[in-house]
């Protein structure tokens, strides 16, 4: 039996995108009344939850605070039931705690956290549904909530993912796609900067090929921007209609 | 521009899973007609004028074949005249599914741009994606969806102005999926019916393949065959243990007997051995078959007969007769190996297969046997109507299938090659036999070589050691145009000896990647046939700009030592450089020119140096134990105008050749360890494993006949024991142990470093080897040549060359081609060894016995260094009293005379054309005189060539 075709002879992916195109994103801003800014995202079958409090006084012991700028403090987690096998553990793995501290390291390059020294940001994502690129479905989703939180930031980070499949830059993989060998880049942009946030790839890929691999996902990321930018500014007419009711 | 419908699709595997995803469908799938005009596609591939003049569709047409037509019916989707054809996804899909030659052989009619063939990503198109109905199987959705697709691009075309009359015809050969598709009002024939109805091509319809429904009609109704298990039973059979999964290979003497090697644990391969058609079980050679095996009582033995399937008649009769002769009592109970019987084919590996058609005896039948040139493929039943048109010609027939009922496989014509015999057609048949690429180089291949005048520029003066005044010499055999060696050596001040070998420059002219690149990398050889050579680069660089001729300028890759007057070597250098060959030199000439002491001209001087040291090289390393093996290798004298061979000589050895060689092997071996030292996990290297201890029976067993005992403990050893077996009176023993020796060893390969952990090459004695001297005509040294360049930062690297599996992959190919090359190289000497015999008509020669079998002696004879068999047996006559004694092994024949391994016998030698496909040299015994079996010497014409020809 023959592997999977990620990418035909007609430049057709296996889904029927073409090689740069993004999946499908849909997005909401405010979906909870209780936390301080909240966010639903999805990218094409990969859902994420986010949700912000503060910034506030550290909780716990006082020592982690710091004197001239916020901690940021971020959890990730999955649901049990977001993947094909169900997970027995939400959070709290090798894989979640990782995931977490590269959230914080993208958002801490993000957040303008000299405005609040002494105090505490909590970013709580969790993804309800996994189909490839989680990292990224989960830093657009906490910058959306960050917004709805207002929190300053320098920029929207947008994340998106990258790959290398028969010399070609595939854009924002599927989990087909990131399961079905090669290499897999994730890339958090600062998109007016061009600033990455953070950068992260597991696989070997030749030197060469960086470069090329590399454009594609900050492409993809400024294109993620535009439908991160309209949602905001959606969610805001909403909101400012509804206050001057 | 994305359709905002996203689809669910399930699928189960292993452990129940669900698989989500996302199927985004699209209105920018254009349908790839000149004639539309609402589709915005830039290059329509389908005409306007699609005419093809067919009695059912006289309208201009496109075709869209079901997956069963592309899969069974490729050779008619190949033929020039078949144009227009529209692929649809869902069946490029279920073809790459199912078979993947099929697969890359409609991939390549895509490409093709004279061929019109367009892909139509139907599972993707908004109007065309359908979605499996409940209760509706795989195979019915799909039917489905290419029906849809077919009613879709009817009715689009009949909406655009211009192209009214177009229509789209629907192949297939399902009846209800036919009589569905005529319901929703698409047009829809039967592939067969649909061909025949071209008018002006007949010769289409022979090549259409028989599928199931005529393989009815054609057979009776006796069950030859036991039944093939389905693939699930065997799946499970192979699990529990009860079956055996492994490669079927055909005898190539015996037609009933054939071997299936299981790939066990790790390397080791078990061998089972299977006897009789009926075990066979319709196996073809090369098929991944499911085995049985038998219990430990009904094992037998591999029978050391010749047999060969030459019934004439056309019946599906069994042979039991043939079949007896197999089962002859074997009482050493050590010779019987693990006996078993076919129960199931996992996936068979039919190509199609050159050979010829023995027209059948009825005139008007359009039924006939064709008979492969391999013997290890059975002869196939063909349906044609140009037999006698086709008869003594080369023809290429491909298999369709083979029935329960039917004693041969069922196929179908391919290709006319040509006439028989012909010079030209053999030798495309051997190429294409041995699957040798040998088409000219496309024009794409072309356009990446220099442009010509071409010269050494400043640039490359810069970057390269500027060699030109060394007194740089090649030598070579003569008539060589591709040069890829020169050598030099001369007294430093110090008076050390400076040696250099200067390899052509290769990968400078071959840019990784290209097109170029890429056909070289798949030829992987240039392949040197009698007469002719296939190369693997265009000749402009192979015998041209990459040539290290004499007198010009010429880019090389050098390495060069300083050794001290006792060939140690000092220090190495690698450098690319620039050089001017002062002369080019036959062996005969370098040999002449050391031995004239009256010469003292610096090529001469240089020549003189490299011998001595060539000198102790050689002996330090056979020293070492490294091997001089022997295999008799034979040169043709071409007329020079009809190039048919006129002469025939073994080649001979001077001192030159192994000084030449000599330094290749150091340069080879200093340039192994240095890339293995910069890249141990992609170097390219060679190595040659040591045989396992029982492939040195045969030679052990041979000397023993001659009280001699050969040490095969070690390399060493052996080289010694070799050295030692020598005959008084019988010079020529030592030759043929040493043919015997040859016989005995292992291929050389070539490995990635990183995959492997045994460097050792065992012929040569050395830890570590790779090949860097010839790239013009092997790719393995174009990659090593980049390795090296990229060690001495003399060239940048690229992915491919730092990935160990692709690395790997590319050392198969290699290892591949070069035993193909190989076996084409034998099969030309063979071919032409022939056309010689022809000329010469009845020779008597002396010659000595190679092997020994249960019927027949093989016979080598030094002079042309030709190998025949001598059969005891006839298939007409009742043969001598034969005893067989495989201690010895030792054949009695009338029990007058025995004969032993390395006897010297008297035979002649004539040309058996009575079967032109294998025409053969035939040997019949002269001396030992043995009445009824041996011949009498003024026979002119040999008495069982005329019974053949009354045939």
């Amino acid at each position: 039996m023959a592997g999977l075709e990620l990418l035909s002879d007609q430049g057709y992916r296996l889904d029927g995108r073409k090689a740069t195109e993004l999946r499908k994103v849909q997005a909401r801003m405010g979906v909870f009344a209780q936390a301080d800014g909240s966010a639903y995202m999805e990218q094409g079958n990969t859902k994420a939850l986010a949700v912000v409090y503060g910034p506030h006084e550290v909780r716990g012991s006082r020592s982690k605070s710091l004197h001239d700028r916020a901690v940021i403090n971020c959890q990730y987690s999955m649901a049990t039931f977001s993947t094909a096998e169900r997970k027995r553990r939400p959070h709290g793995d090798r894989k979640s705690s990782e995931m977490s501290l590269h959230l914080k390291q993208t958002f801490e390059a993000a957040v303008l956290t000299q405005l609040y020294p002494r105090s505490q940001i909590d970013i709580y994502v969790k993804i309800l549904q996994s189909d490839g690129g989680n990292y990224s479905a989960c830093v657009n989703a906490a910058t959306l909530a960050l917004v709805d939180a207002g929190i300053p930031m320098r920029d929207y980070v947008c994340a998106c993912t990258a790959g290398f499949v028969e010399d070609t830059p595939l854009a924002d993989l599927c989990h087909a796609e990131e399961s079905g060998g090669g290499t897999t880049l994730s890339l958090a942009l600062l998109p007016r900067s061009e600033n990455i946030a953070l950068v992260q790839m597991d696989a070997r890929l030749h030197q060469d090929h960086l470069p090329a691999l590399m454009e594609a996902a900050m492409e993809a990321c400024k294109g993620l921007s535009k439908v991160l930018d309209s949602v905001v500014r959606q969610h805001l007419q909403e909101v400012s209609v509804q206050t001057r009711e | 521009m994305l359709k905002s419908k996203t689809f669910v699709k399930k699928t189960r595997s292993g452990s129940v899973l669900k698989i989500v995803r996302e199927h985004y469908l699209r209105d920018d799938i254009w349908c790839g007609s000149e004639i539309c005009s609402e589709c915005k596609d830039e290059s329509p591939v389908l005409q306007r004028d699609a005419c093809i003049e067919s009695n059912l569709c006289p309208f201009p047409h496109y075709l869209i074949p079901d997956t069963n037509v592309v899969l069974h019916q490729i050779d008619i989707l190949e033929d020039p005249l078949i144009r227009n054809v529209i692929i649809l996804q869902t069946v490029l899909q279920e073809v790459r599914h199912r078979s993947a030659p099929v697969y890359k052989r409609i991939k390549d009619a895509i490409h093709d741009k004279e061929k019109h063939f367009y892909t139509f990503t139907n599972e993707h198109h908004r109007d065309t994606f359908i979605e499996r109905e409940q209760n509706e199987s795989a195979n019915d959705r799909n039917d489905r969806a290419i029906r849809v697709s077919a009613k879709w691009y009817t009715e689009h075309l009949s909406r655009s102005q211009s192209g009214a009359e177009l229509r789209v015809v629907l192949l297939t050969n399902d009846r209800s999926n036919r009589e569905k598709a005529e319901q929703i009002g698409v047009i829809a024939y039967r592939c067969e019916e649909y061909i025949k109805s071209l008018i002006g091509n007949p010769e289409l319809v022979d090549r259409l393949a028989l599928t199931s429904d005529d393989q009815n009609e054609i057979s009776g109704s006796k069950l030859l065959f036991p039944e093939h298990l389905p693939l699930s039973k065997i799946q499970a059979g192979i699990k529990s243990g009860t079956f055996l999964q492994g490669s079927f290979r055909a005898s190539t003497d015996n037609y009933l007997e054939a071997t299936v090697f299981i790939h066990g644990e790790g390397d080791k391969t078990t061998e089972v051995l299977l006897q009789g058609l009926q075990n066979l079980n319709r196996a073809v050679h090369q098929d991944v078959v499911a085995v049985e095996l038998f219990p430990k009582e009904r094992w037998v033995a591999p029978s050391s007969v010749v047999l060969q399937d030459d019934q004439q008649n056309d019946e599906d009769t069994e042979e039991e007769e043939a079949e007896k002769k197999l089962k002859s009592p074997v009482l050493d109970t050590t010779m019987l190996k693990p006996t078993g019987r076919v129960v199931g084919i996992i996936k068979r590996n039919w190509r199609p297969f050159c050979g010829m058609l023995n027209q059948s005896q009825i005139k008007e039948s359009t039924r006939h046997l064709f008979t492969p040139a391999d013997r290890r493929i059975p002869r196939i039943r063909i349906e044609t109507r140009q037999a006698s048109s086709l008869v003594g010609q080369r023809i290429i027939v491909a298999i369709d299938g083979w029935p329960r009922n039917s004693r041969y496989p069922n196929g179908h014509f391919v290709r006319n090659l040509g006439g028989a015999g012909d010079k030209e057609t053999e030798t495309e048949v051997l190429l294409l036999e041995h699957d040798v690429p040998h088409q000219p180089f496309s024009q794409t291949v072309l356009s990446f070589l220099p442009k010509m005048p071409w010269s050494v520029t400043e640039e490359d003066l810069k970057v390269r050691a500027d060699l030109r005044h060394l007194c740089v010499c090649s030598v070579d055999p003569p008539g060589c145009t591709d040069i890829d060696d020169a050598l030099h050596c001369r007294e430093l001040d110090n008076g050390n000896l400076e040696v250099g070998v200067h390899i052509a420059d290769v990968s400078h002219f071959i840019r990784p990647g290209n097109a170029l690149d890429q056909e070289a990398a798949s030829r992987g050889t240039t392949v040197y046939l009698c007469g002719k050579r296939i190369d693997m680069v265009p000749e402009l660089l192979s015998s041209n700009l990459c040539s290290l001729r004499s007198n010009v300028e010429r880019l090389a890759f050098s390495c060069i030592w300083e050794m001290n007057h006792n060939a140690e070597i000092i220090n190495t250098r690698f450098t690319k450089s620039v050089i001017n060959s002062k002369a080019s030199l036959t062996y005969a000439e370098a040999q002449m020119r050391i031995d004239d002491s009256s010469m003292n001209d610096d090529v001469t001087k240089s020549l003189r140096g490299l011998n001595m040291l060539a000198k102790i090289l050689k002996a330090r390393r056979i020293e070492k134990g490294a091997l001089t093996l022997s295999s008799p290798e034979v040169r043709f004298h071409m007329d020079s105008e009809t190039h048919d061979p006129i002469d025939l000589q073994t080649k001979e050895l001077k001192d030159t050749n192994s000084m030449v060689e000599e330094f290749m092997l150091l340069a080879n071996i200093s340039v192994a360890q240095k890339i293995y030292e910069e890249f141990s996990e992609c170097a390219l290297l060679r190595k040659h494993p040591a045989p396992p201890p029982s492939n040195y029976d045969i030679l052990i067993k041979a000397a023993k006949s001659k009280d001699l005992v050969i040490r095969t403990d070690s390399a060493k050893a052996l080289a010694d024991s070799l050295n030692e077996a020598t005959l008084e009176n019988f010079l020529y023993f030592n030759t043929l142990l040493r043919i015997l020796a040859t016989r005995c060893m292992m291929q050389a390969v070539y490995f990635c470093s990183g995959m492997d952990s045994d460097f050792h090459h065992y012929g040569l004695a050395s830890p570590i080897y790779t090949h860097f001297t010839s790239p013009i005509r092997r790719y393995s040294d174009i990659i090593v040549h980049r390795l090296l360049a990229v060690a001495i930062h003399a060239d940048s690297t690229y992915p491919d060359l730092m990935d160990k599996h692709k690395q790997s992959a590319l050392c198969n190919n290699l290892n591949y081609r070069h035993k193909m090359a190989q076996y084409a190289q034998r099969a030309s000497v063979a071919f032409h060894t022939q056309l010689f015999f022809k000329s010469k008509g009845i020779l008597n020669e002396e010659g000595f016995i190679l092997f020994v079998r249960k019927n027949a002696i093989i016979i080598l004879i030094p002079k042309f260094g030709l190998e025949g068999t001598v059969f005891f047996e006839n298939k007409d006559k009742p043969g001598p009293r034969l005893s067989f004694d495989s201690e010895g092994p030792t054949l009695t024949v009338e029990e007058q005379h025995t004969f032993h391994i390395f006897d010297k016998v008297k035979v002649t030698i004539s040309l058996d054309a009575s079967n032109i496909q294998h025409q053969k040299i035939r040997m019949a015994l002269l001396e030992p005189v043995i009445p009824g079996v041996s011949v009498q010497l003024p026979e002119p014409e040999p008495e069982a060539k005329k019974q053949k020809l009354d045939r």
